[in-house]
């Protein structure tokens, strides 16, 4: 698990993108972690049906605030329809190697509340489908 | 600590008494899958338990399993009396009379069943319901509830910044109160309640005391009859037992003229189709069928703190505090923030703490790959946390088998998660 916390991580974590608010969207979800408190937001912009822009905040561990950022950097250009397909793999890829089964709650808040934005409703989380 | 005279500072040598306790122990014995030794450092959250109190476990089920009260045979004669022996040594073990101590699940339960059965019974609206703000969700929850269905109105008494208690409202805060209830110990910040200056102000404005007991029982002598508790709660895994036992201690006055809670068998003194009468406390208490082995297993546990002696068990986190609390200070130029009263003999063996901008439970990650257990987040004190105006925090908490060797471990973790965030 030490092996997880490389640069880029803390990189993510304490300069993290796309990290603010929009003010007009098109789509948004938020959701928190009940077992740690960790919060996600993120909102979506669309043209032509496609993610324009993007913006998350939150606060948490350097796992969920990483991961998220990350996730940001993926989705533009994307159709609502990809983003809600998605799966934890693209998370895994992102953060590397390493995340305990205790944290992978951690690493799966963004996509959760990213792929709920997308769906107009609550999504299930991605690691236990 | 002792400081040797050139004003260094000198590790204490291992106290032989501490060795033969960790020797009691075999899962501290046990190396991590990372070849670490266990340090654990989370007893606030369940403590460890002494070879002792497992063999208790399997004797039962091995030698004697068998229903209790009932069974005319030999096995379920022996099981009924190992199980009414365990409630004797509890109730010795707190200074309580044997019909006063009623088996639970946890703290939690009978903290549900006082504020059902008496809570019901006796709050009505208009009446007031004093906590604290160090209360865990477990001593808030079912009095919020119960202040719902009666109307009545909660209060706190308030803490400073350093989680200490003002007391300067007291009397306005009794005023109208029919109940206080609060923590013996905080589980967050390890803050000992007065209990001793507020119990008799509390029963001069006529309230009833509920303490709850769960960080208080396992790590200070307790005496209900002198602390003049009205109820007392704590819950076996705390102190050395197994978990899905506790105790409600209540005195018997009012055990007497509480209604039942859960109802069914056992509980029973005569039963018609459309009536029943129902037995004397505790046995009112206990419908069903009783947690058989754990109890027996808890009497066997506070058997051994009986052994190792109480005031030893202060003494020793009492001191092993203050080394943590001197050793953590020196880690505060690497960013270490910690909470609570800096003070070992107003705190309980629990020192919550953060490091610069890493989040509790990263800490935890690292500090788990040196084999450190602690505990990351809320401590289930959420409204404390947003008083405090903290996200989470991490806690280490100690027991009769830490040593300072653990306390060292856990700087060098800390120093490490420093290192790997750059700090």
């Amino acid at each position: 698990m030490d092996d997880f916390y490389r640069d880029y991580i803390l990189d993510h974590y304490r300069h993290p993108r796309n990290f603010g608010s929009l003010d007009r969207f098109d789509a948004q979800a938020e959701d928190l972690n009940p077992l740690c408190g960790d919060q996600i937001r993120m909102q979506l912009k669309l043209d032509d049906g496609v993610v324009s822009d993007v913006r998350f905040s939150g606060k948490g561990c350097a796992i969920s605030q990483a991961a998220a950022s990350m996730l940001t950097e993926r989705i533009k250009g994307m159709k609502l329809s990809e983003i809600a397909k998605l799966s934890k793999d693209v998370v895994l890829e992102d953060v590397g190697i390493g995340i305990s089964p205790t944290r992978m709650k951690c690493a799966m808040l963004g996509l959760r509340v990213l792929r709920s934005a997308a769906i107009g409703r609550i999504a299930g989380w991605p690691d236990e489908e | 600590m002792t400081r040797s005279t050139t004003g260094l500072r000198a590790r204490p040598q291992p106290d032989e008494k501490v060795e033969r306790i960790i020797a009691d122990f075999p899962i501290l014995a046990r190396p991590t899958s990372r070849g670490k030794r266990l340090v654990y450092l989370d007893s606030a959250a369940t403590s460890q338990k002494p070879r002792a109190v497992i063999q208790a476990l399997v004797d039962y089920y091995e030698q004697y399993n068998a229903n209790i009260h009932r069974g005319v045979y030999e096995i379920a004669a022996r099981a009924t009396a190992e199980f009414e022996e365990a409630r004797v040594k509890l109730a010795r073990f707190i200074g309580a009379n044997v019909p006063e101590v009623v088996w639970v699940r946890n703290t939690t339960e009978a903290i549900n069943l006082v504020a059902y059965s008496w809570g019901n019974a006796n709050l009505r609206a208009g009446d007031a319901i004093l906590l604290t703000e160090l209360e865990h969700h477990s001593d808030l929850v079912p009095w919020q509830l119960l202040a719902q269905r009666s109307g009545a109105e909660l209060r706190f008494i308030p803490v400073d910044d350093r989680g200490l208690y003002v007391l300067d409202d007291l009397d306005e805060l009794l005023d109208g109160c029919k109940l206080v209830a609060l923590a013996h110990v905080s589980n967050t910040l390890g803050t000992i309640f007065p209990l001793a200056t507020v119990i008799p102000r509390a029963h001069a404005a006529g309230a009833v005391v509920l303490v709850d007991g769960a960080q208080g029982a396992p790590h200070l002598p307790v005496d209900v009859k002198t602390l003049d508790a009205d109820f007392y709660t704590f819950s076996g895994h705390k102190m050395l037992g197994p978990t899905g036992i506790g105790v409600l201690y209540g005195k018997h006055a009012l055990l007497e003229a509480m209604p039942p809670f859960f109802s069914g068998g056992d509980m029973i003194r005569k039963v018609e189709y459309a009536h029943t009468t129902f037995n004397d406390p505790p046995r009112k208490f206990e419908a069903g069928t009783s947690n058989i082995a754990d109890a027996i297993a808890f009497g066997v546990a506070v058997e051994y703190l009986e052994h190792v002696g109480m005031e030893w068990v202060r003494e020793h986190e009492r001191r092993l505090t203050a080394y943590a609390l001197d050793r953590l200070a020196g880690l505060e130029t690497r960013g270490l923030a910690i909470y609570g009263p800096r003070d070992a003999g107003k705190i309980s063996g629990v020192i919550s703490f953060n490091l610069a901008d890493v989040h509790a439970h990263d800490l935890a990650s690292i500090l788990d790959t040196e084999g450190i257990c602690i505990r990351a987040g809320h401590h289930c004190t959420m409204p404390l946390m947003e008083k405090m105006g903290w996200a989470a925090t991490a806690r280490a908490s100690f027991y009769i088998y830490n040593t300072e060797a653990d306390v060292d471990a856990l700087c060098a973790g800390i120093e490490k998660a420093a290192r790997i965030f750059g700090i």
